[in-house]
């Protein structure tokens, strides 16, 4: 399947990207393909830089060195064709908003300056919440949504944005099993339509269930490739095991004399 | 009211110029505040409106020195406004490049620029030829003292940041909700910040004569905060923090004009407070009045079903429990048997059934003997198989101990909403058929021996 889309660009290629905050070093020297097609974990222990990756992706973070492509192009160039899902706790709940108002803002980026969303915007947001099995929540204000449903209606906001690159930043994390079922259902049925999805996992048991390609990231990326190759007893064990104590403290050396001097 | 908006009118041509300037400063307040609010940057607001009074009395200084006209409003607010903007870049920068956190941050810049501001307003009092009693009026806030030219430029200044507003109202939405969402979708996130603080100056800026600028954070959180007690949407907030915003400043600078005396800053805070206290009590979304009814409501409800369950528990010990059809009374329940039921007292159990009474749920056929109606009966069977159901869920999926089930499901299940109902029928669908009561999986204290102890478990 991957030799099929061979002919295609790469979802996302980054090449000797380093990325650092405030001066300090947090992804050194990432080298990564993501092919067509494909859902992948992006898995590693905490602050190994996942949500970094994801943003830097995105521009959102300053890249130090590299180059980044998405379907062989700039990401500005592609932004249309990519749909970020924020982790849960990043947004405050108790914004006076429905359910379906979160949803149209996936709406926002295609709909540009000062034009609010109208009746076809409206149905494309139902028809989501209608895909996440929460289309009886629409009117519901925020506030009042279970963890899961907040996670669905965020997997919602990204749908309508109809994208071709999904990036999604711990969309399992505390969820009741039904919406880890439905998020499942919903990846598998993007990959059918040939979008690929990356997401941020933390249970390793069902990652060889989820995905079909992995990436182990620990400060930089320890091992990417399917999963039947990559996701192995080593490769996990230089991930999570071997702490890089002196790239931390690296790390932390060049901050101080960043801020220093 | 309608008296004194008559009054209004009989005002001449000035008032009626500045009530309408300070009615427009008090829209746009009330719409911008709604987002400073959403942003929970109100903090920052207030730092900046402090901020300004250094810059209207080194302005002052400059212009008397220069031998201009140091009163003209649009030269003070040009002074308010660069002195703001100074203490904003500031706060930026303290924040981005120190380790001192936005608390410490907006303490520092408030109180500096603050202190500052009256000393040299000090000096002007001290110099021989210069009276500052123009100036006095921006700490506290005069409208009295305002001219219909002073009225247009806040009422001008006033629209532009509400049609901004309005026109941005979606971009700010995505901003004050998920800024990093936002920036995923190529919105310039920090420009959009940028916009919403500078409608923010502009507001405080012109407000500063109407309503001064110790109390100007008031008159941009006090409405957006009241309208939160009326609203979850925001289309709505912005609208009814508008018009708090509005007559807020119109009941504060009429009162300014009736007492020459009062400062017109704190009559329209004082305004705005009581708007805010009316929301807070009567507020549809979690006024104060609202959650007692609620809960009271609530309380009542949770015993009219533990009630019913009593009765129909009684009954099903005696082999006599009601069916769904066929059934227009049930068997007779005296008083006593339900005292024993569980720990509550005479008065209070006949309390309830006098309210059931009141419901047509049971009929009372002496101070001591009820039976259920028809209507009872089907309430009884279903408080009983909802509570039976939770009790099987809790012991079977969240391995509860059949001791502690009856009070956990107690505790649980009177927040119940329709979803969770039909869930927990979701999945008792196949072992249960409709309107049937499972067997207690645990005996049911004061009634006698369990039914379920007889005829097995499910």
């Amino acid at each position: 399947m991957i030799e099929a889309h061979n002919a295609v660009s790469p979802a996302i290629a980054i090449r000797d990207m380093n990325v650092a905050y405030h001066r300090k070093p947090v992804l050194w020297e990432v080298n990564l393909e993501i092919p067509n097609g494909t859902l992948v974990g992006l898995v590693g222990p905490n602050g190994a830089g996942k949500s970094t990756l994801l943003k830097a992706i995105m521009e959102m973070v300053p890249v130090v060195s590299g180059e980044i492509k998405i379907f062989g192009s700039t990401f500005r160039k592609q932004r249309s064709r990519v749909a970020y899902v924020p982790q849960r706790e990043s947004v405050d709940w108790d914004f006076p908003a429905t359910v379906l108002d979160v949803v149209m803002m996936g709406t926002y980026g295609r709909l540009g300056w000062c034009i609010l969303p109208g009746k076809r915007e409206k149905q494309r947001a139902r028809e989501a919440l209608a895909e996440v099995g929460i289309d009886h929540l629409q009117n519901r204000q925020i506030s009042q949504l279970s963890g899961g449903q907040q996670q669905r209606t965020f997997l919602a906001r990204a749908l309508v944005q109809d994208a071709d690159l999904f990036l999604m930043d711990e969309p399992f994390a505390a969820v009741d099993a039904t919406t880890e079922k439905t998020i499942v259902d919903v990846l598998r049925k993007l990959q059918a339509q040939g979008k690929t999805a990356v997401i941020v996992h933390h249970d390793l048991h069902t990652v060889p269930e989820y995905f079909d390609y992995i990436v182990l990231l620990n400060m930089r990326i320890v091992a990417s490739g399917p999963m039947a190759t990559t996701f192995t007893q080593d490769n996990l064990q230089r991930t999570y095991g071997g702490r890089l104590t002196l790239l931390d403290e690296i790390a932390e050396a060049i901050r101080r004399r960043g801020s220093s001097g | 009211m309608i008296a004194t908006l008559f009054a209004t009118f009989q005002f001449d041509y000035n008032t009626r110029v500045v009530v309408t300037g300070t009615a427009l400063l008090g829209l746009a307040s009330g719409m911008v505040g709604v987002f400073l609010l959403l942003r929970k940057r109100a903090l920052v607001g207030d730092a900046i409106s402090h901020a300004t009074l250094p810059g209207v009395a080194a302005v002052f200084l400059v212009a008397t020195a220069l031998g201009w006209n140091a009163k003209s409003l649009p030269i003070l607010l040009l002074g308010a406004a660069i002195s703001g903007i100074v203490a904003a870049l500031f706060i930026v920068m303290l924040r981005a490049g120190t380790m001192l956190k936005e608390d410490a941050v907006l303490g520092i810049i408030l109180s500096v620029f603050f202190g500052i501001g009256t000393a040299l307003l000090r000096i002007i009092q001290q110099l021989p030829t210069g009276s500052s009693a123009g100036l006095e009026s921006f700490i506290y806030g005069k409208t009295a003292n305002m001219i219909a030219e002073d009225a247009y430029l806040i009422g001008g200044a006033a629209l532009v940041v509400c049609s901004l507003t309005l026109a941005l109202s979606k971009e700010l939405k995505l901003l004050c909700f998920d800024t990093t969402f936002g920036q995923s979708q190529g919105w310039p996130m920090t420009l959009l910040d940028l916009v919403l603080m500078g409608a923010v100056v502009t507001v405080v800026i012109v407000g500063l004569q109407a309503v001064g600028l110790i109390l100007m954070i008031a008159l941009l959180v006090i409405p957006a905060a009241a309208a939160r007690f009326w609203t979850h949407r925001l289309s709505k907030m912005l609208i009814i923090a508008s018009l708090i915003g509005a007559v807020s400043s119109i009941a504060g600078s009429l009162a300014s004009a009736y007492f020459p005396h009062l400062p017109s800053g704190p009559a329209i805070v004082i305004a705005a407070a009581i708007l805010f206290l009316l929301s807070l009590f009567f507020g549809s979304i979690g006024g104060v009045l609202g959650q007692v009814v609620r809960r009271r409501s609530h309380r009542r409800e949770t015993n009219h079903q533990h009630v019913l369950r009593g009765i129909y528990e009684i009954l099903e010990a005696r082999d006599r429990a009601p069916l769904q059809r066929g059934l227009l009374r049930s068997d007779e329940i005296s008083v006593q048997a339900l005292l024993g039921t569980r720990s509550w007292s005479l008065s209070h159990v006949r309390k309830i059934l006098q309210q059931l009474v009141a419901r047509d749920y049971v009929v009372a056929h002496s101070p001591e003997l009820y039976t259920l109606t028809a209507s009872g009966i089907r309430a009884a069977i279903s408080a009983t198989r909802q509570h039976r159901m939770f009790e099987f869920y809790l012991q079977h999926q969240a391995e509860i101990s059949a001791a502690g089930l009856d009070r956990t499901a107690d505790f649980a299940e009177h927040v119940f909403d329709d979803d969770m109902v039909a869930e927990l029928e979701q999945i008792f669908a196949s072992q249960l058929a409709p309107f049937e009561v499972p067997p207690s999986p645990h005996p049911i204290d004061g009634v006698g021996v369990p039914a379920s102890f007889r005829g097995g478990a499910m």
